[in-house]
């Protein structure tokens, strides 16, 4: 599928004019090709060899995942460097920073189709996909922190012997609400906008267990106009449900913190710095997603400059949306005159966890300023560079977050610095490779792109189409 | 009837029909009725069997197998329950009895009764009557349960790590003794710690009398050694000198910890605490320490001076002389002190007191005595008796002269009762080697410690609480100690049964023993009941020696000693540790977990140094170093220590045991190992080495700052005088509506705590009462260090003004239960909820172990079981436990309850008695441990409670009270009484 060497060329030097309107999808592709490129993927090409290694590494932190988890459910949380005061470390700020990755996949997939930005059409896919594995690794967490994992069910209300309901005043049964509910509605997103491509994929098998596996998947799907009518109808709708969600999730996530009363936590900016800070590494993700991609697979004509472009842009700005409240948080704790809150600050900044905090400057201020640079949003490399440093940055941010305002609280004489151990690092890195592997098994069996909804951008679906520009 | 069950579920019908026995008496016994039958459920079937065919008589066949099998899965293991034919008289599960007994602390008895539930002692209260402790209790009483419960309790005779039986150790005693018989018992020796208790010294003299050539060795590492040669020299013999604090309003200490160790420092602190509040605190006592290291006493006193240890002596020669004592030195080095303190004292003839520590030189001790009999104290705030020990000797000689024999070859039987020489002894007299010169070493403890490794037999020894005996307190009083359990290990014996053995075989039991003598000795007319009332009481009556007027001999002062030694190398103090005294409690897993009052440090002790020396030595804290000592070396880790001297270091006593069990060895290093016999408590010429592999500590408190936070609310009380209502309260305060939620409405009760900050002297029993009372884990060193330490209660101690000289502060901190609980509201199962009289309450059961509660709490005062921290294995552990409290798993949170069983069952007996709960009658452990009384829990409800009073006084506050979170515990403000001379600028 690879475009004559030439063409690529010709290709880069236009992408590279920033006076030059970026195509949404490259002129080459047709309706043909498109499906041709997306199904062989899963179906006729060899997997290569990048799969490979992906996986392989994926599997590999993998089982550190599953050999931590098993330790930690065999000894206890005391394996993680939580104490007292820092009853929260590692997993919620893991839980907090995967949760907010998943939040760009649901930009993308409904606000950005309630837009009518018809550029995320080759993206969302993926997007979703990303949204739904980080949402898995997130939901693990808190699972995971408990004391007792094992019943962790008793944060649900369900009707019980015991006639005990949880407490709906705390912000914990919130997430809980707001975490089912988000991934409900983007599983279902997700699944729907995949099925007429599943149905192309059952067309163009050859073999005939795959046909019907993926005929199953995707419920007899047959491409009737009343089907179509009925889907875009159903997506038009998730979209509307998931679009409040895009807001709300991070913003109850917040809650966990701004309902406590710990200085550092208790702040009524953190709802918009959270949801910011989320389509923050949601697109850093992506951008750290779609660039291998885009290569291994060459998709340089799905997902163009344009999106990248436009990645780089969104990161920019809520880049800057974060760095406006790192600046505003000093400013109220001065504000308020609260002497606990300004020595939050003062804590942050030269305290003994120092290093988090001047490193999330660093990592989600001044080095995302090179965004402002069109040759750095378009060109992949620079790009990825900066999606891997907002990630780093936005779990670092977290962690500062976190144990800064736990360890120095209001009693100097329980104050105590975090110390990480080492299952701390084995579970974090082991959910990365939840994440690898799962999203691997994504692109190796799945339509990593929206074949149905690409074909939409071509021309050729235009009334008068077939003219190209 | 027929119908089918699954296995392992027995129909009701099955359980009360008339088919099998209708009764059983465990599960046991009723599946015994059903195992062979298992397939009678299925008779329905079985009868098809006949008619069907081949292949479902084996599928039936196959099934009733398997549910054969699976029955026996469900077998309960076999247990015997034995009802009692005659129950006991007065025994009612779950309703514990208690008894009064006395507790060994610091080598003299405290008055004790002990809590028993079903025959096990599980929690030790002060004996309300005795003067020892007034019901307070020391954190050596607290926590005695552990030693007694201890599972490294030497358990088996044992003769050269071989179990014997008694028997046999009897063939051995007379084969070993016989040849020394006819020559008077000559070469047969006894070595003691210091005996206060009148039978077992009425036992050793009986046993000296049938081997007149044998002699009697004492020695206690910890023991009044200068006290004892400072009182042969003023008075020409050993007196006992105790204190009266309630009447002294102007108090000296010259280097006594007397309000957190020490003998009677109980009652010490109590008598302190209580002039301390006298008239409202507007007439409050003054307390100067003058003090080689900072000690609880020091951080409590209105003006403090750090003196290196040497130079306490000529403080004392120059405050002598201010007071005009022949023999003072005249002196001025610390003529601004000295002069104001002498005028002072003078002020207040007859109402002082001026005390020095144990380990302080004799000199020092005649200096006070001299001081004391100058402001005419003698008889009134001191007081001099007859001694306590049954024989005082001088301990260092008469262990001098028994190493001396050994190694002579002159010591053929050498019976060690109690102590621990191998470890204890100065290192220069090689107590280890003398041992292998003595044939027959026979050593009695109730640990297999380091010198039962050395000695040839090992005789484990009873707890006190598993025996009678008696002993004498601070001021003499006897207490007649009773067992609450038959001893645990079989092997075991008291002391005076082994004696009495070993003077006649077999020997009586030890109550008789006790019992006998005091039958010839209470002087009685009715015995019986006078025994029974001195049982009962947990003392005998009036039994406190009488006071004696002496005279201070003249000159007894020597002059030379003011010159201050000049020698430009580093010092270094000796004290016994506050927790390990001289390293006996080193296996007690509570103690070590203890917080040490100062440094807060659990699991070791430290080399203090002060902040200037340190920084000169270039250490930081916790820097690992080796410190040598005229060519002996220990290796310890640094604590830098505000309020130490300069160029001075402190080494505590009592740690680095290699020979103690599980929870006391290789924990700290032990001191002893530089200590030599010469320089007992001091020494010069001390040097420090760097080592390069880390030990760190585990300290529960690693600021010890307060920020310029308002945590501690303190003031002086001229201040107070002028300023009434200085501690903040209605603009700190919001309003009470100033929440979203509903009020709680306290209909009943309405509990509440008060602690009085002025009467906090950080002695931490407390902490080990609560621990006691409510089944708090222990965690061990690593956790601490992890900062897991589980005590639902700690004292916070911070220090505040320059770190060469600080004052020191205390806090208690329990649950502050309130109104407007931050851990309620974020809790996400409803864990931890309010209860109606205004706890509160932790649901264990429900809770899923989130931690959101702690990290919402502003106190920190919740703790989270990270790991599994209770023992569930260790047997005799189990014992102790109080059945009324809940035993923690692993991965919930747990917290101060305000001592919830109490509250229910005070509730109950109330209810049975159809009133309301009085004040005073349920005490939360902590108020009950507290020696200064600055506890106070009662029902706020009630406006003539006395914690009420408290909360309506001007001192009252809330920590952290603008969060709005309305907490149930308040504080008094902490009052000092610093004298105004003292200030600069002030007339000298």
């Amino acid at each position: 599928m690879m475009a004559p060497v030439e063409e690529r060329q010709r290709h880069a030097a236009r992408e590279l004019d920033p006076n030059n309107p970026l195509p949404v999808v490259a002129p080459s592709t047709t309706f043909e090709t498109v499906s041709e490129q997306i199904s062989s993927i899963v179906l006729t090409r060899k997997t290569p060899l990048f799969w490979w290694c992906c996986f392989g590494f994926g599997i590999f932190l993998l089982i550190w995942f599953a050999i931590a988890v098993t330790y930690l459910l065999g000894k206890g949380v005391g394996i993680w460097g939580i104490e007292i005061p820092n009853g929260w470390g590692f997993a919620i700020t893991n839980f907090v920073w995967w949760i907010g990755i998943g939040h760009a996949g649901t930009l993308i997939s409904a606000i950005l189709l309630l837009l009518n930005q018809s550029w995320r059409n080759s993206i969302n896919r993926f997007a979703e996909a990303m949204t739904i594995f980080a949402v898995m690794c997130a939901g693990l967490f808190p699972l995971l922190h408990l004391g007792r994992s094992w019943i962790f069910y008793w944060v649900f209300p369900y009707p019980n012997t015991m006639t005990v309901q949880p407490n709906f005043r705390s912000p914990l049964v919130w997430d809980v609400f707001a975490v089912s509910t988000y991934f409900t509605i983007s599983v279902l997103f997700w699944y729907l906008g995949m099925i007429p491509d599943l149905a192309m994929f059952r067309d163009r098998a050859v073999e005939r267990w795959k046909k019907a596996i993926y005929g199953i998947m995707c419920f007899g799907w047959r491409g009737a106009s009343h089907e179509w009518k009925w889907h875009q109808s159903a997506s038009l709708l998730l979209a509307g449900l998931a679009t409040p969600l895009v807001l709300s999730v991070h913003t109850v996530v917040s809650f966990d913190f701004t309902i406590a009363i710990l200085p550092g936590w208790h702040s009524t900016i953190f709802p918009p710095y959270f949801v910011a800070g989320a389509i923050y590494s949601g697109f850093a993700m992506v951008v750290v997603l779609a660039i291998p991609l885009r290569s291994v697979y060459g998709l340089h004509n799905l997902l163009t400059v344009r999106h990248l472009n436009n990645c780089g842009k969104l990161m920019l700005a809520t880049g800057l949306v974060l760095a406006y409240t790192y600046c505003i948080e000093p400013f109220t704790a001065w504000y308020s005159g609260n002497e606990f809150e300004m020595a939050v600050v003062r804590n942050r900044a030269f305290g003994p966890q120092a290093w988090s905090f001047w490193g999330v400057i660093l990592l989600n201020v001044i080095i995302p300023q090179g965004l402002w640079f069109y040759k750095v949003r378009v060109k992949p490399q620079p790009l990825f560079f900066m999606g891997c440093v907002v990630l780093v940055g936005m779990w670092l941010e977290r962690y500062m977050i976190i144990v800064t305002s736990l360890g120095r609280d209001f009693l100097p004489s329980s104050w105590a610095t975090f110390v990480a151990t080492f299952w701390d690092n084995a579970t974090l890195y082991g959910s990365v490779g939840l994440f690898i592997t799962l999203f691997m098994l994504f692109v190796r069996f799945l339509p990593m792109v929206p074949v149905a909804e690409v074909r939409e951008l071509l021309p050729f679906s235009k009334p008068g189409g077939g003219t190209e520009k | 009837m027929n119908e089918t069950v699954q296995p392992g579920f027995v129909p009701i019908e099955a359980l009360t029909g008339p088919r099998g026995r209708e009764y059983w008496r465990s599960l046991d016994d009723r599946d015994a009725a059903y195992t062979p039958e298992e397939n009678e459920q299925f008779s329905e079937e079985g009868v098809a069997v006949s008619e069907a065919s081949r292949r479902r008589f084996l599928s039936l066949m196959a099934g009733s197998l398997a549910l054969a099998g699976v029955t026996g899965c469900t077998r309960q293991p076999t247990e015997t329950i034995l009802p009692y034919v005659d129950p006991p008289e007065n025994v009612i599960p779950g309703k514990p009895k208690y008894y009064a007994t006395a507790a060994p602390v610091n080598g003299v008895a405290e008055g004790v009764i002990v809590e028993s539930h079903l025959g096990r002692p599980t929690k030790v209260e002060g004996n309300p009557d005795h003067p020892a402790n007034l019901g307070a209790t020391s954190v050596h009483s607290q926590a005695c349960l552990m030693d007694l419960y201890d599972p490294d309790r030497s358990r088996e005779i044992l003769k050269l790590g071989v179990p014997q039986t008694w028997d046999a150790f009897q063939i051995a005693w007379e084969h070993a003794i016989g040849p020394l018989a006819a020559r008077n018992g000559a070469g047969f020796r006894i070595l003691t710690e210091t005996i206060v208790s009148p039978t077992l010294g009425a036992q050793i003299q009986a046993l000296l009398k049938k081997y007149p050539g044998a002699q009697w060795h004492q020695y206690d590492p910890a023991g009044s050694h200068s006290a004892r040669a400072a009182s042969m020299a003023a008075f020409g013999k050993s007196i006992n000198t105790y204190y009266n604090f309630a009447t002294a309003d102007i108090v000296l200490s010259l280097d006594a910890d007397f309000l957190a160790c020490g003998r009677a420092s109980t009652r010490y602190a109590h008598d302190f605490a209580a002039r301390r509040r006298q008239g409202d605190r507007l007439d409050m006592n003054r307390l100067y320490v003058v003090e080689s290291t900072m000690t609880a006493t020091g951080g409590k006193a209105d003006h403090r001076l750090g003196l290196p240890y040497s130079q306490i002596e000529a403080f004392a020669a120059e405050l002598a002389s201010q007071l005009s004592i022949p023999g003072g030195a005249s002196g001025s080095q610390y003529g601004f002190w000295t002069t104001r303190v002498a005028r002072d004292l003078q002020a207040h003839k007859g109402a002082s007191v001026v005390i020095t520590g144990e380990h302080q030189s004799p000199a020092v001790h005649a200096y006070v005595h001299a001081i004391n009999e100058t402001l005419g104290n003698v008889g009134k705030t001191v007081i001099y008796t007859a001694p306590l020990e049954e024989q005082p000797v001088d301990q260092i000689a008469s262990l001098r002269q028994l190493v001396d024999d050994m190694k002579a070859g002159r010591v053929e039987v050498l019976l060690i009762l109690g102590g621990n020489p191998v470890y204890n002894a100065p290192v220069d007299f090689q107590f280890a080697d003398a041992l292998n010169h003595v044939k027959t070493s026979i050593h009695t403890g109730l640990h297999f410690n380091e010198t039962a490794l050395k000695t040839t037999w090992h005789l484990p020894e009873t707890h006190f609480l598993e025996d009678w005996g008696d002993a004498r307190a601070f001021d003499g009083t006897v207490s007649i100690t009773q067992p609450l359990i038959a001893p645990l290990y079989d092997g075991s014996h008291s002391q005076l049964q082994l004696l009495d053995a070993l003077i006649a075989f077999p020997g009586r039991t030890p109550y008789e023993i006790v019992r006998s003598y005091w039958g010839a000795n209470s002087g009685a007319g009715n015995f019986e009941q006078w025994w029974r009332k001195s049982v009962h009481d947990g003392m005998i009556a009036n039994s406190a020696l009488p006071a004696i007027t002496l005279a201070v001999a003249k000159n007894v002062v020597r002059t030379a000693a003011a010159a201050a030694p000049n020698d430009s190398s580093m010092e270094i103090s000796f004290r016994p540790d506050v927790y390990m005294y001289d390293g006996r409690f080193a296996n007690n897993m509570w103690l070590q977990e203890l917080p040490h009052p100062m440094t807060k440090l659990t699991w070791d002790n430290a080399i203090y140094l002060s902040p200037n020396t340190a920084a000169h030595l270039g250490f930081e804290n916790q820097q690992h170093v080796e410190l040598q000592l005229h060519g002996r070396t220990v290796w310890g880790s640094v604590w830098i220590l505000p309020g130490q001297p300069d160029s001075t270091a402190t080494v505590e006593l009592g740690w680095g045991r290699w020979h103690s069990g599980r929870a006391g060895n290789g924990a700290g290093f032990n001191a002893y190992a530089v200590r030599t016999s010469d320089a007992l408590w001091s020494a010069n010429g001390v040097q420090f080495r760097k080592l390069a592999n880390p030990y760190p500590l585990a300290s529960t408190q690693m600021q010890q700052y307060m920020e310029g936070r308002q945590v501690i609310i303190e003031n002086t009380v001229d201040y107070y005088k002028r300023n009434p209502g200085f501690v903040p309260k209605a603009e700190h305060e919001p309003e009470e509506n100033l929440t979203l939620y509903p009020h709680w409405d306290y209909r009943g009760y309405a509990w509440s705590m008060n602690i009085d900050l002025t009467a906090c002297v950080n002695c931490q029993a407390c902490v080990v009462a609560c621990q006691a009372e409510n089944n708090i884990a222990v965690v061990g060193k690593e956790q601490v260090l992890a900062r897991r330490a589980m005590h639902w209660l700690r004292i916070d101690t911070y220090y505040k003004g320059v770190p060469g000289n600080p004052t020191a502060h205390y806090a208690p901190i329990p649950c502050m239960q309130c109104e407007n609980a931050p851990c309620e509201l974020v809790c996400p199962v409803q864990a931890t909820n309010h209860s109606k009289d205004g706890l509160n309450d932790m649901i264990y059961n429900r809770c899923v172990g989130t931690r959101y509660c702690s990290n919402n709490c502003p106190w920190k005062v919740r703790r989270f079981n990270f790991l599994l921290f209770q023992d569930w294995t260790t047997e005799t552990w189990k014992m102790q436990r109080n059945p009324d409290v809940s035993v923690r798993s692993r991965g919930v949170m747990e917290k101060c309850t305000y001592c919830v069983q109490r509250i229910r069952e005070a509730e109950i007996t109330s209810q049975d008695e159809n009133r309301f709960i009085r004040d005073g009658e349920v005490k939360t452990a902590c108020q009950q441990a507290c020696p200064t009384q600055a506890i106070v829990f009662g029902d706020k409800n009630n406006p003539n409670n006395r914690v009420s009073k408290l909360k309506a006084e001007k001192l009252n506050y809330h920590m952290f009270a603008e969060l709005n979170t309305r907490p149930r515990t308040s504080y008094l403000a902490e009052l000092r009484n610093p004298n105004p001379e003292f200030e600069p600028g002030a007339a000298s």
